[in-house]
């Protein structure tokens, strides 16, 4: 049997981790992967710290706590700029999913299906994480490395994501595909911030998940969308040369050709959308 | 670890290894085993409880984050005095729980959206619950449910003689929504040693043991082939092929190999490879053309050509009438193996008495299961007692053993009771399947419109053992043609043996494949004569009189002409609205499709009789001696309507015991829509008898009427009231039998094949999203004749529950063994994808069932996915060839179709 503890001090935390131990937080990836056999691992779970959880407002922006739930994000009271996470937090599984999953426990996890990564991506959030020895922030892209790999070394946790105070009013959207209404991982799903200017896109960050082993941010995309007028024909501005950072794969939810087509439709309904 | 926390409003302790999942602390170790465990992975929520207030998945709650939270569990929503919370009642009334293994998970949801919300919308209702996953209901009735719980429930009590017809509440239901009810895995002695099953990961290869003993001294016994002591399983008395543990060849993934019995941590700590099993993997015969392939290896050493069985109908001569067709339609559709998915994994328990084995298991087949495990124990039939469980869903899949054998092995070789629960992975890939079909259909008509020939082959892959296969292959050529007068027709059913998982029965027997065949064709032939698709069905439906390619006269009931009636408006209505829908343009395109069907009830050409008691007791119990068991559609509940009415006392005094093999008589298994219909009239004759006796006794004309007051039976006839002591006369019994008259298929498949058959339409309306190649359902509408409908609501629930599964066959749902063996990967339907659904049910008598009801529990699924991909064929003109219709394989056709990448 494993060492199991719960502490609600980060310090505490941080120092079981200098021994390699398991991170549980809301437990709803930690557990599937667990099914049908003894759980024998060391465990440092994580949900009892302070420091971890919370949405909160900074002198930059906004701090979202490690173990913020999908739940609570979208019962937080935010502006328009995380209307997109909302949506994609509302997409999460079923109820009970958001009300006990992590934003953390999402990045971590680092499926190219978590649908909370293009949202974030398309927000610029930084990943804080803390070790014994150090704080460090990270941009999102270079957090998660691969295929369920992160940039995370042993003895770190996540702390927090923060997300940076646009320079102009900002709207966010995000579109998800699947192959049934609840429950369902995604095929392909899509997630953008525009920041506004006398009523022209000042800013744009588009990402898409599903698509590639991490999700992606479509920077080609990004820029043709700079100075558009913020109007409907944003989604004319998509073409397929924008989708050169994605590698989609055929599996059981979507051949690779599909994946491609269905991107740019959910992109230029994203986009479309976000015109007022 | 101790951890103390408040417990449905009580304050509780509990120690353990902190990890431990709440749901097995709630189970296991306090007791409360109402929440339910169907996958331990979050996907099927049947363990929702309310953390501090919220609804979780309580197999992903570690025991360490509970500690000073409230936990609220299915236990906790009656009053301390037990009574009923609103939302239970309204969850009776409505008869939102079938089986009711979803129905704690589905409570505790809605438990926390109706704290917020006490009058929600059906929306809010999909949103707060589409996290739970139900098989049975279709979900309908459990919106109605919850969006109706604030409101006061009418409960249905019918006195003597109105039971039949009446909207009885489940006579088990109190049990469903208390979290009361026994399923397989609830009942487990604590003392019990369990069993973990090491199963093939391989589909095709021989493997030989290495040496077991270091494992042996963990555990009480490791079993292999050699323990079992006769290593052969099937449904046909004369293909006994599979093995309980394989004798060093496999033929699927998943197939049992070696099971360890020991303590429950001890068993499930021990991984996979550290049993030394050493294999030798072979390259897979995997689906029909691998099967057939001139060189193909034998899945069976014994069976030639990996041939399972073929066989088929000839009436007239097909291929001399094609010449004379004025319209001719050809089409091959394909299906794949799909997966019943019962929100209950297979469970039981067994325990040794004396030279009997006594075992507890969730399954539809007593009778079957004690037959069998008495050939493979080398017992005789009287020393095995099968007590079934509540049955967490079965739809043909809990037909076949599961756990039976595994644990009557050991507990008779161990003498202990030993209980195996199989995990969901474990469930998906070791369980029987539907067929895989791939169907050659072609039929042909006059100018008019009237058919005229029809020629179908149906192939089945059938998996590596026989199970069902002999069933679904001799059923189908009998329904190919489909529920129309067709004068030339050939039709042939053949099965082929594959490395696949055994596929056997699954709600409809084949005739699901091959109703997407047949409707396909009707549909292009009205396309092709411009006649109206409904039309053209209405044109060609069997009707009372109608002669069947079987040569059978079709005396009574065959109501698919008033069904198509019925549809009719809602046809018309529809196809206007589509059109002025698609005139807006745009990318979404709607489309109206009909699928029609019919389905023989009770076993093709085979006798399936069954037998029905009720007691009288010295001291007033009467008692429904019940051996066909209720696997969630209500054979309970139906079976003590008839009886009740036959006997004339009302249904509330009956108590029940069911399925017991010690108790019961062979009522026969709970399939092929044969319940209702064949233990209905045999309840109908024990009520009868028992009445008999009564009058009898009292002297009294058939008239009379009956109450029964404690050991006080009364007889009342024409003011004359005779009263019998119960006490002083002793017991009495009721004994009904029926089987239904069949007769064989000779060499041309003619004969009488059933005695009666259910049909149906049913119209679904469909959305599609070009661009995405996505579907939404928007309305199905079903009209069903059931001959009498003896319980509108439990009809109801068959026919909306079998809907959601035709729509999960039509749109998502593929076993891919090792690929989908989980219930993320494998999807069926949730809350949101099953529309709204209008039930209309035509009552064309049938004289020989109990007032003359038929059967549907299968007919509700037959029809849908023919309907749905009509209307998909209306929305898109896409014809769907190979099932299920995926976004990305909808989307390609559409492709395909414009020649554009738009
Ligand atoms: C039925 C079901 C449906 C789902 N549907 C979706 C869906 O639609 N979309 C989607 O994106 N996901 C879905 N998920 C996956 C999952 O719910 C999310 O990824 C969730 O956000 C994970 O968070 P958690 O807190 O539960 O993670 P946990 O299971 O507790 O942890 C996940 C991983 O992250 C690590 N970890 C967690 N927190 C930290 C931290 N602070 N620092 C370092 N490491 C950490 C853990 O060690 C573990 O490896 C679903 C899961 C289930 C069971
Ligand atoms: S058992 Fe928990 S979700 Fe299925
Ligand atoms: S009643 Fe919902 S799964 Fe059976």
């Amino acid at each position: 049997m494993g060492e199991y503890i719960r502490p609600s001090r980060l310090e505490e935390a941080l120092s079981a981790l200098a021994r390699p131990h398991t991170v549980l937080a809301g437990g709803t990836d930690f557990y599937p992967a667990r099914v049908g056999r003894t759980i024998d691992e060391d465990i440092v779970d994580v949900t009892a710290i302070d420091a971890l959880r919370g949405i909160s407002a900074t002198a930059a922006g906004w701090r979202l706590g490690a173990t913020t739930s999908w739940r609570a994000l979208i019962e937080a009271d935010l502006p328009p700029l995380f209307d997109g996470l909302k949506q994609a937090a509302r997409e999460v599984g079923g109820r009970q999913i958001q009300n006990s999953g992590t934003l953390a426990g999402n990045l971590c996890n680092a499926s190219p299906a978590a649908d909370g990564v293009p949202g974030l991506l398309a927000l610029g959030a930084e990943v804080e994480i803390a070790s014994r020895e150090v704080i460090r922030r990270v941009p999102l892209e270079r957090f998660i490395t691969g295929l369920r790999r992160t940039d995370l070394r042993p003895g770190e946790l996540v702390v927090a994501l923060h997300v940076a105070r646009p320079t102009h009013p900002a709207r966010s959207a995000f579109l998800k595909l699947g192959a049934r209404r609840y429950l369902v991982i995604s095929i392909a799903m899509a997630a953008a911030t525009l920041e506004v200017a006398e009523g022209r896109v000042a800013a744009a960050r588009v990402a898409v998940g599903a698509c590639s082993a991490v999700a992606q941010r479509l920077v080609a995309l990004e820029a043709a969308l700079v100075g558009a007028p913020l109007d409907r024909s944003l989604a004319d501005r998509v073409d397929p040369t924008h989708l050169g950072p994605l590698a989609p794969i055929d599996d059981l939810r979507g051949s690779a050709d599909y994946r491609r087509q269905s991107v740019l439709v959910l992109l230029r309904r994203l986009l479309a959308g976000l015109a007022p | 670890m101790t951890v103390s926390f408040m417990l449905n409003g009580t304050a509780a302790t509990w120690m353990g290894p902190p990890v431990t999942r709440l749901s097995a602390a709630l189970r296991d170790d306090l007791g409360l085993t109402g929440t339910k465990v169907g996958c331990e992975a979050g996907d099927c929520g049947a363990c929702t409880v309310l953390l501090d207030g919220r609804q979780v998945c309580s197999c992903l709650v570690a025991m360490g984050q509970v500690e000073g939270c409230a936990v609220e569990t299915v236990e906790g929503l009656a009053a301390d005095d037990g009574t009923l919370a609103r939302l239970q009642k309204s969850f009776l009334a409505h008869g939102a729980a079938q089986c009711g293994i979803c129905t704690p998970g589905m409570l505790m949801a809605a438990e926390e959206l109706l704290r917020k919300v006490s009058r929600p919308g059906r929306g809010e209702v999909e949103d707060a619950l589409g996290g739970v996953l139900c098989r049975c209901t279709g979900y309908a009735k459990i919106v109605d449910a919850v969006v109706a719980a604030a409101d006061p429930t009418a409960i249905v009590t019918p006195s003597a003689g109105a039971a039949v017809g009446a909207r009885l509440v489940r006579v088990d239901g109190h049990a469903k929504v208390t979290g009361l009810d026994v399923f397989g895995a609830d009942g487990v002695p604590p003392d019990a040693l369990w069993i973990r099953v090491v199963r093939a990961p391989h589909a095709r290869g021989r493997f030989t043991l290495g040496d077991m003993t270091p494992l042996r001294r963990r555990l009480a016994a490791v079993l292999t082939a050699a323990d079992v002591p006769f290593n052969g399983f099937g449904i046909y008395p004369d293909i006994k092929d599979q093995p309980v543990l394989a004798d060093g060849i496999v033929r699927y993934r998943g197939e049992a190999v070696v099971a360890l019995v020991g303590e429950h941590a001890t068993v499930l700590s021990i991984r996979d490879d550290e049993v030394p099993i050493d294999w030798a993997p072979e390259p897979p015969v995997m689906g029909i053309d691998a099967a057939t392939a001139a060189d193909a290896p034998l899945i069976q050493a014994d069976k030639p050509k990996n041939l399972l069985l073929e066989g088929g109908v000839r009436h007239g001569d097909a291929t001399a009438a094609f010449a004379g067709c004025a319209a001719v339609a050809e089409g091959v559709f394909e299906t794949v193996f799909v997966e019943h998915a019962y929100i209950e994994p297979e469970a039981g328990w067994a325990q040794r008495v004396g030279d009997r084995i006594e075992i507890h298991v969730t399954t539809q087949t007593p009778y079957m299961d004690r037959d069998e495990i008495a050939n493979v124990m080398q017992l005789k039939p009287e020393n095995v007692r099968i007590v079934p469980t509540a049955c967490g869903g079965g739809f043909g899949g809990k037909l076949d053993l599961s756990v039976q054998p595994l644990v009557a092995v050991a507990a008779w070789l161990l003498k202990r009771t030993v209980a195996c629960v199989y995990t969901r992975p474990e469930s998906m890939a070791a369980s029987t399947k539907r067929h895989p079909a791939r169907i050659s259909a072609k039929f042909g008509c006059d100018a008019t419109g009237r058919l005229l020939a029809c020629d179908v082959t149906a192939t089945f892959d059938t998996g590596a053992y026989a199970s069902w296969g002999p069933t679904v292959a001799n059923r189908v050529p009998v329904h190919a043609m489909g529920p129309y007068v067709v004068p030339h027709v050939r039709t042939r059913g053949e099965a082929y043996f594959t490395n696949g998982p055994p596929a056997g029965a699954f709600r409809g027997f084949g005739v699901p494949q091959a109703a997407i065949a047949h409707e396909a064709m009707m549909d292009e032939l009205a396309d092709k004569l411009g006649i109206d698709r409904l039309e053209f069905r209405h044109r060609n439906a069997l009707r009372t009189g109608d002669t069947t390619a079987t040569g059978q006269v079709l005396a009574h009931s065959a109501g698919l002409a008033q069904c198509l009636e019925a549809l009719r408006p809602h046809w018309r209505r529809t196809q206007d609205e589509v059109v002025a829908f698609n005139e807006n343009g745009g990318m979404r395109r709607r489309g109206v499709g009909i699928g029609c069907m019919w389905y023989g009830i009770g076993n093709t050409s085979m006798s399936n009789p069954s037998c029905i008691r009720i007691g009288l007791s010295p001291d007033g119990t009467l008692t429904l001696y019940n051996g066909a068991v209720d696997i969630g559609q209500g054979s309970n509940t139906i079976l003590t309507q008839i009886a009740a009415d036959a006997l004339g006392l009302p249904a509330a005094q009956f108590a029940l015991v069911s399925g017991d093999t010690d108790l019961t008589a062979d009522a026969g298994k709970t399939s092929a829509s044969r319940q209702t219909f064949v233990s209905g009239r045999a309840a109908e004759g024990a009520g009868r008898d028992l009445r008999q006796q009564i009058l009898r006794l009292a002297n009294a004309g058939p008239d009379a009427e009956l109450s029964l007051d404690g050991a006080r039976l009364t007889v009342h006839e024409a003011g004359e009231v005779r009263v019998i002591d119960l006490a002083t006369i002793g017991s009495l019994t009721g004994e009904g039998r029926f089987d239904p008259p069949t007769t064989p298929l000779d060499a041309n498949g003619q004969g009488i094949p059933y005695a009666t058959y259910a049909f149906a339409a049913q119209m679904a309306e469909v959305e599609v999203d070009i661009e995405l190649g996505t579907v939404r359902v928007l309305r199905i509408v079903a009209a069903h004749d059931v001959g009498r409908a003896i319980n509108p609501t439990l009809v109801e629930g068959q026919i909306e529950g079998g809907i959601a599964q035709g729509l999960g066959l039509a749109l998502m749902e593929e076993f891919l063994p090792g690929r989908t063996e989980n219930l993320h990967d494998y999807l069926i339907p949730t809350f949101g994808d099953v529309p709204e659904i209008e039930c209309i049910l035509i009552e064309d008598r049938e004289p020989l069932g109990p007032s003359g009801a038929k059967g549907v529990g299968e007919p509700g699924l037959v029809a849908t996915a023919p309907a749905i991909l009509g209307a998909i064929h209306h929305a898109t003109g896409v014809r769907a060839r190979r099932v299920p219709l995926l976004p990305h394989r909808l989307r390609e056709a559409i492709v395909g179709l414009k020649g554009t990448g738009a």
